[in-house]
């Protein structure tokens, strides 16, 4: 691997290294089988893989505890395994099967799970901001120190509903990290093309809100941040806001011929930066692990996924009364308070 | 020239109000911007600032006096040499109310005395009451029961929440929330900056953390901002997570047509909510069904639109004196029984259609009044019984005729009771036009009584 950029041996165990590269790995091959599975028919509508992110997620969720909260846009694949949902029900998901975690009536965009404080799959760009500060403020309200995720694209930091939440989010101290995942590109438009705002944390000045720049690419340095962010919002300090800056190999959605940036920026990223590679390098150089060990490593990764794939294939679709169902909830019995 | 200061209207909708307190005595020399006094509305208590110098001659509205109506002369202002006992009044001149009011609500815009054409409260009580035969009822205003409502069900769950713009120390745009923040504190009880798309959704973001949000919107006409958040982020949820998740959340606050607000503030949004699967959508007219219907509403765990009305808001109406008086969704009410018409509306339409009831009885013809009070679910059975009795049909409502909930009944009629029509449905609307301000205009572009009349008069070949 040319030019990778750390050198320095980082102060992390082999057992972390060796977490944050499955995880990793298993949302690469997730999601290139999902491309797969796209080209083959099984997965129909839109699918916004997340290839060339995964560190985002993976150092993120290892500064989470149990029980703090979640909530994404539509380019969520990612981070629902890092949360720990089910590939099975993901993927099944996907290919809009009974398995799937919405049964089928979500797709790609629209999962959730209580279990793994997953919020969605939100499919409005910054829809998901608010609704993310509304998870904090239920757990500022309840007197929990559960901290929210909120995870938005570039794109999505230019709509006015980020900078009406951030002046709430602010005003009321509420327990929420914005995670801004500046991918450069929102859909087919530069950054450079969408603001001459020098940088995007910075806005939340605006509003009294801290917040860094952090390498998306170094999972470790995305894991630093997380935990210094998470340790700012238990403290009753409020929000804060994490850009992110990462990058995505594949179009924005499958059905993007991606003219707007040459091949050449996309290989030279994968080359130089890729987050999955930066690990590997880690594990082989600080002799955490050998080749023959990485390579087990793949092969499990590798079922895992193929067991998803055939999962999301033999999965039945819906039964059709499934129409019909999940569109009120029934009534609870009357008496039950929180 | 002496000149009458006449009782000042304060907000859009007041018609009368309380002089509270004189902060002038007679003899006493004030120049404009001088505060005369305070005057109580139904929203608010409010000064009355002087527009021209003078002295003051003679009181005529003493402190306390409630009931003044709108453009009453309350006191007499006299020019330099002048005394109270020859003053010459010059009506024509008489001091124009010019209030001010301090907290510059957008909401409290000066305005010239009101007459909305909305008719007076009919005296009528429903046939088929949702409380026992002999329970106590007491007077109240359709305001105070939307209050009741909400303190009730936040002392018997924790987890219900009022948010919104002026509910808390304001006490509420229009006096909804009165004495909340006292009794629930700030922490239940939470002022918003104006900001509708931003606090609806974190109102969702907070249902879906398992609180029970009531959402303020100070008109629903702002909820327009929000709106992306009521249908995608609210409505839509339990069924793409496979029924995982669901929003438990009330949207309330003054729907439709006020009076003289314009074209911006004067929509009826009846028929744009209830087009959309996973809203319910609640238009009460009486303070009974207010108070029921949003105990109702707060306890449901779906998204409510819960409509409601300015006019109606200062409206008194017997209510159950119950502990816990719930009414549940999906049940209209007849108010009015009639073998010749049946006339259904909601919400203010109602006013419309009883009195339009009341005037036809005297010509012969009876008519059956039902309150849909529910607009989704709606109990479209009730409407097709009726229907099957009178065979004829007529629709009541504010908001526009493309699409409105009066095509939807007439589409329905047509389907479940085709064979029992003896005429088409003739649906009154609001006219086809955004609100006029002018108030000749604004008369003509809503529903009128008359109109209810002649379409009862088509209907039954009269």
């Amino acid at each position: 691997m040319a030019a990778r950029r750390t050198t320095k041996k980082p102060n992390v165990s082999k057992d972390e290294l060796l977490h944050y590269y499955r995880e990793m790995l298993q949302i690469r091959r997730f999601e290139e089988k999902a491309g797969q599975l796209y080209g083959m028919g099984l997965i129909g509508g839109f699918c916004h893989l997340y290839i060339g992110q995964e560190a985002v997620v993976v150092g993120l969720e290892a500064a989470a505890d149990e029980g703090d909260k979640r909530v994404t846009s539509y380019r969520d694949h990612g981070h629902m395994l890092a949360c720990g949902m089910d590939p099975k029900g993901v993927m099944a998901e996907l290919t809009g099967r009974e398995g799937g975690y919405s049964r089928g009536k979500g797709g790609s965009m629209h999962m959730f799970s209580k279990e793994k404080h997953f919020y969605g799959g939100h499919g409005i760009v910054g829809a998901q901001v608010p609704i993310g500060a509304g998870l904090a403020f239920a757990d500022k309200y309840l007197g929990n120190d559960r901290v929210t995720f909120t995870y938005f694209g570039d794109g999505a930091a230019n709509q006015g509903q980020v900078y009406e939440t951030y002046n709430m989010a602010e005003l009321w101290d509420l327990p929420v990290i914005f995670v801004i995942e500046n991918n450069q590109y929102a859909m087919g438009t530069s950054v450079k093309r969408s603001t001459k705002s020098p940088s995007l944390w910075e806005r939340g000045a605006a509003y009294g809100i801290p917040g860094e720049e952090v390498d998306g690419m170094d999972v470790l340095a995305v894991k630093a941040a997380g935990e210094k962010a998470v340790a700012h919002c238990r403290a009753g300090k409020g929000p804060y806001i994490l850009e992110v800056m990462t990058y995505r190999y594949r179009g924005h959605s499958m059905s993007d011929p991606a003219k707007y940036r040459t091949r050449d920026e996309v290989q030279k990223i994968r080359e130089e930066r890729d987050a999955i590679e930066h690990v590997r390098d880690l594990l082989l150089t600080g002799k955490h692990a050998t080749e023959d060990e990485l390579k087990a490593i793949d092969k499990e990764i590798k079922d895992i996924v193929n067991a998803a794939a055939e999962f999301s294939k033999e999965s039945p679709e819906p039964d059709v009364s499934e129409l019909w169902t999940d569109i009120y909830a029934d009534a609870a019995p009357q008496g039950e308070a929180v | 020239m002496a000149t009458e200061v006449l009782m000042p209207a304060l907000s859009p909708t007041m018609e009368e109000g309380t002089l509270a307190k004189w902060l002038v005595k007679e003899g006493d020399t004030v120049s404009s911007g001088d505060i005369l006094a305070e005057i109580e509305t139904d929203k608010a208590t409010m000064e009355f600032e002087a527009v021209d110098e003078g002295t003051v001659g003679k009181i005529l509205v003493a402190e306390g006096t409630e009931a003044v109506k709108v453009n009453t002369p309350i006191a007499v202002l006299l020019e330099d040499g002048e005394d109270a006992a020859s003053a010459e009044i010059d009506s024509s001149q008489s001091q124009q109310p010019v209030p001010v009011n301090k907290a510059q609500s957008s909401e409290d815009s000066p305005a010239a005395a009101i007459q909305h054409p909305v008719p007076a409260a009919i005296d009528a009580a429903p046939i088929e009451p949702d409380y026992p035969e002999g329970t106590e009822l007491v007077q109240s205003t359709v305001r105070e029961a939307l209050r009741d409502a909400m303190a009730e069900e936040m002392r018997r769950d924790e987890a219900v929440f009022l948010m919104g713009e002026e509910v808390a120390e304001y006490q509420g745009a229009y006096k909804i929330s009165q004495g909340l923040l006292e009794e629930f504190q700030a922490r239940r009880v939470i002022d918003t900056p104006i900001t509708e798309h931003g606090f609806a959704g974190i109102g969702v973001g907070a249902a879906f953390g398992g609180l029970r949000p009531i959402v303020e919107f100070m008109t629903f006409n702002f909820a327009m901002q929000a709106i992306d958040h009521i249908i995608n982020s609210a409505a839509k949820t339990l069924y793409m997570s496979g029924g995982q998740m669901g929003c438990p959340i009330v949207f309330r606050g003054p729907n439709g047509a006020a009076a003289r607000v314009g074209a911006q503030h004067s929509q009826d949004y009846a028929a744009w909510y209830s087009h959309v699967p996973g809203l319910k959508v609640v238009q009460p007219y009486s303070a009974a069904d207010a108070k029921g219907l949003l105990k109702t509403a707060i306890r449901d765990p779906n998204p409510v639109i819960f409509l409601e009305n300015e006019i109606l808001y200062g409206r008194t109406f017997d209510v159950p004196k119950l502990d816990d008086y719930t009414v549940p969704f999906g049940k209209a009410r007849i108010w009015r029984e009639g073998s010749d018409v049946t006339i259904v509306s909601f919400g203010i339409g109602m006013t419309y259609a009883l009195e339009a009831a009341e005037e036809l009885e005297k010509e012969g013809i009876s008519a059956e009044v039902i309150d849909l009070r529910t607009l989704r679910p709606m109990d479209t059975g009730a409407v097709i019984r009726s229907v099957m009795k009178t065979n004829r049909c007529v629709t009541v409502e504010e908001g526009f005729p493309v699409c409105s909930i009066g095509n939807h009944i007439s589409a329905v009629l047509m389907q479940e009771a085709f064979d029992y029509l003896d005429a088409p449905v003739i649906n009154c609307t609001g006219k086809d036009v955004p609100m006029p301000y002018a108030a000749n205009l604004e008369k003509l572009a809503l529903v009128t009584t008359a109109e209810v009349i002649e379409a009862v008069k088509a209907v039954t070949y009269r």
